[in-house]
């Protein structure tokens, strides 16, 4: 993956990796890290939390407990790479476009998740994708990162589990 | 899910540790919107919020009015000068007037000790207790709560004085709950017609002179003494005051170490704390400022949204 955005910018200059609380600043981090060591470069990272632009305040009320967002650099011209574990309604991604429009105007904003889940309720598409996985709207999946679970795994649950 | 808080923000006596802790972690994000270049996240779009303020205040009406901004509320300020209260409209009927515009929340500010209660008790709206009589200022005792944490990473066993006119102070309360749940230890210094009679029932320490307390606390919160404490009688003169719980450069020296000063304004400069202590290198009083807003945006989304049958209704149509 950290190949195919590197390929995907036309190299690494203007490019900013900035990761989704949680799992996806985990995995921002080594995409970072990866890139780091291939081409000899420095990537600016950082993380946003999209918690308070959900749409579903009104809905479902305030989620506990709402991370740090941290977007080191001026990402005006930049092209910002999105990353998340996994990609289901798009509703986070919209919520992660409204936040990055505030910090500035992105020359190009792409997405690289992990897993797509298909299931899209927004126009939303990955531009990377690190696996494709049919799951019916009962299951789910859940990404395990080594930093935060304490192994790498991506297991598929049913919904109740 | 129910709103983690309950409907409404009233006092910090009825909370639990866990819901200060909440509190107190939720305002560490807001506090980065607000450094932001585009100060402002969508979250409360649509809410719209009544700032009801009965009594004078700047600091924390604009503060109130800062967070619900960021959190792009919708807002209306009703003073009690130039509105139908100074008609003689009741409390309830001004709410009421005002639910039926249809509104989310209210903030109120009130000079009578549990008005927010008599209120959160009969309309549908949350209610923020903005500081009523000398019941509690929640939201100030939670920013003290906070720049306590700033400073020394924790609450649990610090020591902290306040002082001053704990008799008059809804400050004071928030703060020795608060601080109380949260594992601080409390005193308080201050002349005895200052203090409270029933004083020994908050279960904190009582300190009759300054620098016993200086050289005990970690931290001291110096409350403002209401010019009008002289006339009624509590203190001879404000100079008497001064000169016997003022907080000076040189009584801080002599404890010989760091002593944070917090301070909830408006300062009375040369009365209760000297200007070269208001401006010194162990106050926090702006930081104060600064959290105020990070904490009142905390508590407005905390209490924000988490309509059950809106779920529902959702959850039917997906």
């Amino acid at each position: 993956m950290a190949d195919e955005i590197v390929e995907l910018n036309e190299g690494t200059d203007g490019l900013v990796i900035v990761g989704i609380q949680r799992r996806g600043v985990q995995l921002a981090q080594r995409i970072v890290k990866l890139i780091v060591e291939r081409e000899k470069v420095t990537v600016p990272q950082g993380a946003l939390d999209i918690t308070l632009y959900r749409d579903d305040l009104q809905t479902v009320g305030p989620r506990p407990v709402v991370g740090p967002t941290e977007i080191p650099v001026d990402i005006d011209g930049k092209h910002v790479v999105i990353v998340d574990d996994v990609l289901y309604t798009g509703r986070t991604v919209r919520a992660a476009l409204d936040e990055l429009a505030d910090f500035g105007r992105p020359r190009r904003i792409a997405l690289a998740v992990v897993i797509d889940r298909g299931g899209r309720e927004l126009p939303i598409a990955p531009d990377v994708v690190g696996k494709k996985m049919d799951v019916t709207p009962g299951q789910r999946v859940d990404v395990f990162v080594e930093d935060l679970d304490g192994k790498d795994a991506v297991v598929l649950a049913s919904r109740s589990g | 899910m129910t709103p983690p808080l309950g409907k409404d923000l009233l006092a910090l006596e009825p909370l639990s540790a866990d819901q200060i802790q909440l509190i107190l972690d939720t305002a560490e994000p807001f506090k980065e919107i607000s450094e932001r270049h585009i100060k402002k996240v969508p979250t409360l779009r649509g809410a719209t919020i009544v700032n009801l303020f009965f009594e004078a205040s700047t600091r924390t009406r604009i503060s109130f009015e800062f967070a619900e901004k960021r959190l792009s509320a919708d807002t209306v300020n009703v003073a009690s000068t130039g509105s139908s209260v100074s008609k003689g409209e009741t409390l309830v009927d001004t709410a009421r007037n005002l639910e039926a515009m249809r509104i989310d929340m209210v903030v109120i500010r009130h000079g009578a000790s549990g008005a927010p209660a008599f209120l959160a008790n009969r309309i549908e709206s949350n209610v923020i207790n903005a500081g009523d009589g000398t019941h509690e200022h929640p939201t100030q005792g939670l920013l003290d709560l906070l720049t306590l944490r700033d400073h020394y990473k924790k609450l649990k066993g610090l020591k902290v004085c306040i002082v001053g006119d704990v008799l008059h102070s809804r400050v004071a309360r928030s703060n020795i709950w608060g601080l109380q749940k949260m594992g601080a230890e409390v005193a308080v210094c201050g002349p005895r017609s200052l203090l409270p009679s029933a004083i020994d029932d908050f279960g904190v320490r009582v300190f009759n002179r300054i620098d016993e307390a200086i050289q005990w606390a970690d931290a001291l919160n110096v409350l403002r003494l209401q010019l009008e404490r002289m006339q009624l009688g509590y203190i001879p003169s404000l100079r008497e005051y001064n000169r016997v719980f003022g907080v000076s450069r040189e009584r801080l020296e002599r404890a010989k170490r760091e002593v944070l000063i917090l301070h909830p304004g408006p300062m009375n400069r040369g009365v209760e704390i000297d200007s070269d202590v208001a401006d010194g290198p162990f106050s926090v009083i702006l930081d104060q400022v600064t959290n105020g807003v990070a904490i009142r945006m905390a508590v407005l989304y905390l209490l924000s949204g988490g309509k059950p049958e809106l779920a529902e209704k959702a959850k039917g149509e997906a």
